[in-house]
């Protein structure tokens, strides 16, 4: 092959530094005595960490705060204490909410990863041809759809007149049609698989990137040891991958703990509860019950329950290597 | 190095602590402080002469508020308007915070209770003794009325006025109907079941409804079957949240096992659970549904879109000649306690429920029961019109006394969080109407006694 690949081209060996661009020399002018004061860096840092601690750091004290107060958002309010939490836990709807997210990490996170791996495998194999540029672009698509328009055009899919339903009468299998998003058995992996059609691309596109990086010399050495495609694949492309897919994982898994909008458009919450997530039910319990002590509460543990995934997923992926 | 850090950390902990330092105190409490009562008037209020503008928050999607303002202005020049619209979902979210923070002169309003408890809207007795509001029927004025500060609504003082009411019943095809031998609306429960059954085994579906995401539909036809099995008086004492009310009552569990019936039957579609209004709206226009549960809001829509082949009727009584009754509600409108122009707000206000022009607009655009006097003149409408049919039933409800509110406004989280669930389980066989009546009670005490 005389031309490199798009995925090489992206990201060439040469440009990544190396360890000496890492070491770090004494600058001339301090050498020579223009000490620079220690707040000037302050002042650089400044605008960054004043927009941080106000749009970011503050609203989270402020919703720890309000979690410990019984409020209409208004009114005066009255300390509640942990009050707001215990009913957390021992509210079934609340809990409930939680559970369902929980159900969500297998479509948002548990598909797109491995049939992202598959995917870009495939990709990989045929990245010269053309073919391989309109999978990726057809792959990356719902990235950049908006989530609003993706939910309603799924709910149009999915409903009982919709795409979905039609297909299945064609192909004889019309028992098995129904509203799928009004289903009290169906709507949650409904909703799931909207969120996988949304997140694989984007896992996709991710590993892809990363493959490109693997010395091309690992596969060959294999395969004079006599390995498959498969053994590859095992043996080398998934542990090379190991920063990618915890990338992908810690994303795919957020975006399944904390979804609304896909669940906000397509059946919000319903039916019956069945959909219902713990950021739906934020901002119901804020907005329509108008309990913001008890909404902020939900919020608190939803970020902690976060943290609590997300953190260990960095841990173990983290490259050891280096 | 050390101290270089410790002076780092110092300053870290100021940006921080500063920005923390502003969430510190309890929240809440910057509510304008209560007015006691709505101060009396010597003479009904004007907009005077000089120039002024009034600040108007309004839903939008439907014309009559801007008909109506620039009908107003027509009348009286010095009246300018300054209106923004929104969604009614977005407006029941913002109400509270618009009215504390960018006080409006006339707001579309959701259910009052939680705005007067927070004193957000101004009393309005003052204008009511001065303008003659007291006289009208008291039904048109009750859902709006509160004790200052109290929990319960239906009495009290006055906080809103309406630009009309809205009269609900149910519609149908009088195409459909015809093919199944209904010439008259039923007069009974009984002859409704019969026409059900008919529409059934004729392959039409007998009721287009929607129950699906956080709109659950089905609260419209139970509703109607309460107040066809027991009085409507029990009903709005549970919405106005009276002491000890409550909706777990023998009649309304047989008026919730007839709906249940209806769904086993198959009387809805059976996608029920995934249609929403719009879905349910396009779907009786087109023609796939006998009756719909549904009020004279969409009247002048229906005249439009299916001319001729729509007609109305209340919900029929259990037996032959018993009272009827009907969800009915004013299009609420209120003043911020905090308005600038609140006597020429309310000077409007009295003037679409009296001035014949402002009448005639508000029947023919808003296609529902003008305010005022019961023996105020009614504008001419043409006879075959589904518009004509509503009027119609609203003066019968006004008769039998059978006006009630939704029971979607018994609290502000009761619907999506109650009722919504419990019906579109009922409609999955996954509740029963006994356990679904005494979860939604359940429900209501928690959040009556709890805020």
């Amino acid at each position: 092959m005389t031309r490199p690949t798009p995925d090489s081209a992206v990201d060439p060996p040469a440009t990544r530094p190396g360890p000496a661009a890492v070491t770090r020399k004494r600058s001339p002018a301090r050498a020579a005595g223009f000490r620079t004061p220690s707040w000037v860096g302050w002042l650089f840092v400044a605008p960054a960490l004043i927009v941080y601690a106000v749009f970011v750091l503050r609203p989270i004290a402020l919703t720890v705060q309000y979690s410990l107060y019984r409020w209409d958002g208004i009114g005066p309010s009255t300390w509640a204490g942990l009050g707001n939490y215990a009913r957390v836990f021992t509210d079934p709807d609340l809990f409930a909410s939680i559970l369902n997210a929980i159900k969500l990490i297998v479509f948002f996170s548990v598909i797109p990863v491995v049939l992202g791996l598959a995917i870009a495998s495939t990709i990989r194999r045929i990245a010269a041809s053309r073919l391989a540029l309109v999978a990726r672009t057809v792959l990356f698509l719902p990235q950049v759809i908006p989530l609003v328009a993706a939910g309603i055009a799924w709910s149009w899919l999915l409903s009982s007149t919709g795409l979905v339903n039609q297909l299945l009468t064609y192909a004889g299998l019309g028992g098995v049609a129904r509203a799928w998003l009004g289903d009290f058995s169906t709507a949650l992996p409904a909703v799931g698989v909207i969120g996988a059609w949304v997140l694989l691309g984007l896992c996709t596109i991710l590993l892809l990137s990363g493959m490109s990086k693997i010395d091309p010399a690992l596969y060959e050495a294999a395969r004079m040891d006599g390995a498959g495609p498969l053994r590859e694949f095992v043996s080398i492309t998934v542990p090379s991958l190991r920063q990618e897919i915890g990338v992908c994982v810690t994303v795919t898994v957020i975006a399944a703990l904390a979804s609304f909008d896909i669940v906000y458009v397509s059946t919000q919450g319903g039916p019956g509860n069945a959909t219902m997530v713990p950021g739906l039910e934020i901002y119901y319990l804020a907005f329509s019950e108008r309990q913001v002590g008890m909404a902020s509460a939900l919020a608190v543990v939803l970020m902690v329950l976060v943290l609590v995934v997300a953190l260990p997923i960095q841990w173990l992926t983290k490259d050891r290597s280096s | 190095m050390s101290r270089r850090t410790r002076w780092n950390g110092a300053a870290l902990a100021v940006v921080m602590g500063g920005t923390l330092a502003a969430g510190c105190g309890a929240p809440g409490g910057d509510a304008p402080q209560p007015e006691a009562t709505g101060a009396s008037l010597a003479a009904a209020p004007t907009c005077g002469t000089a120039p002024v503008t009034l600040n108007a928050y309004v839903e939008t999607g439907f014309p009559l508020p801007k008909e109506l303002s620039t009908e107003f202005s027509k009348q009286h020049p010095n009246v300018k308007w300054n209106i923004r619209e929104d969604q009614f979902a977005v407006i029941t979210q913002n109400a509270p915070r618009v009215l504390a923070d960018d006080p409006p002169d006339l707001m579309r309003l959701p259910q009052v209770s939680e705005l007067v408890k927070n004193n957000l809207l101004k009393n309005l007795d003052g204008y009511a003794k001065a303008f003659g509001w007291d006289s009208w029927p008291a039904s048109q004025l009750e859902q709006m009325r509160m004790v200052p500060g109290g929990k319960t609504r239906g009495e009290g003082s006055l906080y809103a006025m309406g630009l009309n009411f809205s009269m609900t019943g149910v519609f149908y095809n009088t195409k459909l109907a015809a093919k199944i031998g209904m010439s008259s609306p039923p007069a009974t429960l009984a002859e409704l079941d019969d026409a059900l059954a008919k529409a059934k085994s004729a392959g039409i579906t007998p009721i287009a409804q929607f129950n699906g995401g956080a709109t659950g539909g089905l609260a419209f036809p139970l509703q109607d079957l309460m107040a066809a099995y027991g009085p409507a008086k029990p009903i709005n004492d549970w919405i106005y949240q009276k002491p000890g009310a409550t909706i777990d009552t023998p009649s309304n569990l047989q008026a919730t096992q007839h709906l249940e019936k209806w769904i086993k039957a198959g009387y809805f579609w059976k996608d029920v659970n995934a249609v929403d209004y719009a879905t349910m709206m396009s779907r009786f226009i087109k023609g796939e549904g006998l009756f719909m549960f549904n009020g004279d809001w969409e009247s002048g829509n229906l005249d439009k879109q299916m001319p001729g082949e729509v007609g109305f009727f209340l919900m029929p009584p259990a037996q032959q000649g018993g009272k009827q009754a009907a969800m009915s509600a004013p299009l609420t409108y209120g003043i911020s306690s905090k308005a600038k122009n609140a006597d020429c707000a309310a000077f409007f206000l009295n003037w679409v429920a009296t001035d014949p022009k402002a009448r005639e607009i508000g029947v023919k655009v808003g296609g529902s029961h003008p305010m005022g006097p019961a023996d105020a003149p009614m504008p001419e409408v043409a006879k075959d019109t589904v518009t004509a049919s509503t009027l119609e039933a609203g003066a019968k409800i006004a008769e039998d006394n059978g006006s009630m509110d939704f029971i979607a406004n018994a609290t502000g989280a009761i619907y999506a969080k109650s009722w919504t669930p419990q019906l579109q389980k009922l409609v999955a066989g996954q509740q029963t109407p006994a356990e679904l009546l005494k979860s939604v009670q359940s429900d209501y005490t928690s959040q009556v006694g709890g805020s």
